[in-house]
């Protein structure tokens, strides 16, 4: 039987987060997920991709900057125009926004650390492919990783993305507050993930892959994949 | 051709690092510090002459337009 959803997670050389994307996609029933070498450039055939976290070409240059060139690229953008789901986790996200498929970009973290530990994200919007399954508000615990995921856009751009509901999840404390503590790195309005206008391409800079099983520290990144799912699933049943 | 590509954060753009750096420079006795940004210098050495690409490049690769300003600077 073919698969509900099959997706290619794309491995740049420096990704390191990408076999556990693919684990974390293989644990949802019907789902089949593939890595897929960043010098391929073609994603014929896929209902997803996911560009996962790591460090790709070194950071070199600009976080993501180079990897932006890769020649899988190409096929991501023509993916992401034809209303393809795209999810970018953490180098991901720094490398769709190096790509202009995502607005804005991600600085260095204002503390200069290196933050890594479990936090708390509020859920903004459900009416996005990537959070159907989700509650309005709802607090999820996922883990972030990374050195430079200060969101910052211009102020006309920030305005436009909050207006259109682009936001998916913020920083907040474990009440859902989203107070400047609650802030790792300073992104604006505690930004931790935003969607496209067409809303079927995702970043964020949090790990939901890395919160997929209760043995390996908890579940509560499964709906952001469960919502894929079930997108996936409406569109081919039309 | 050679060529010297200067990247900096734009000047809206808090520089966490330069006000780091700034502070250190404190510690170490400099008076009266009031701004540190830190960029990126980027040599070119290539053979022709097409200035045009080359700010093709400097816009796309090696600057991010949305936080940093580049200037290329041709030298030989």
């Amino acid at each position: 039987m073919a698969p509900i959803m099959k997706v290619a997670v794309i491995q740049f050389p420096g990704s390191n987060c990408d076999t556990d994307c693919q684990a974390a996609l293989l644990s949802f029933p019907g789902v089949d997920a593939e890595i897929v070498w960043h010098k391929e450039t073609s994603l014929a055939g896929y209902d997803a991709v996911v560009l996962p976290g790591g460090f790709s070409y070194g950071d070199y240059l600009r976080c993501g900057s180079i990897a932006r060139f890769s020649p899988i690229m190409g096929a991501v953008r023509a993916a992401a125009d034809a209303g393809v789901l795209v999810l970018g986790i953490c180098n991901g996200f720094q490398i769709l926004c190096e790509a202009g498929l995502l607005p804005g970009t991600l600085l260095r973290n204002n503390g200069l650390l290196f933050r890594c530990e479990h936090l708390h994200l509020r859920v903004e919007n459900t009416d996005t492919p990537f959070t159907s399954v989700l509650h309005k508000g709802q607090v999820l615990d996922i883990p972030i990783a990374h050195g430079e995921g200060n969101y910052f856009a211009d102020p006309e751009t920030l305005a436009q993305i909050e207006a259109n509901g682009q936001v998916l999840v913020r920083y907040c404390d474990a009440s859902g507050n989203v107070t400047p503590e609650a802030n790792p790195n300073g992104s604006l309005g505690n930004i931790a993930g935003i969607c496209s206008h067409g809303r079927n391409v995702f970043g964020l800079m949090p790990h939901p892959e890395r919160v997929c099983d209760p043995l390996l520290g908890g579940s509560e990144g499964r709906g952001i994949f469960q919502s894929m799912i079930e997108a996936v699933a409406q569109a081919k049943a039309k | 051709m050679k060529a010297v590509v200067t990247v900096m954060p734009k000047p809206a753009i808090l520089d966490p690092a330069g006000v780091a750096t700034g502070r250190a420079m404190e510690h170490l006795g400099l008076k009266g510090v009031r701004s540190v940004r830190i960029g990126k210098s980027i040599e070119i050495e290539v053979d022709g002459a097409d200035e045009k690409k080359l700010h093709e490049i400097a816009h796309d690769l090696l600057s991010n337009p949305v936080v940093e300003d580049y200037k290329l600077d041709i030298l030989s």
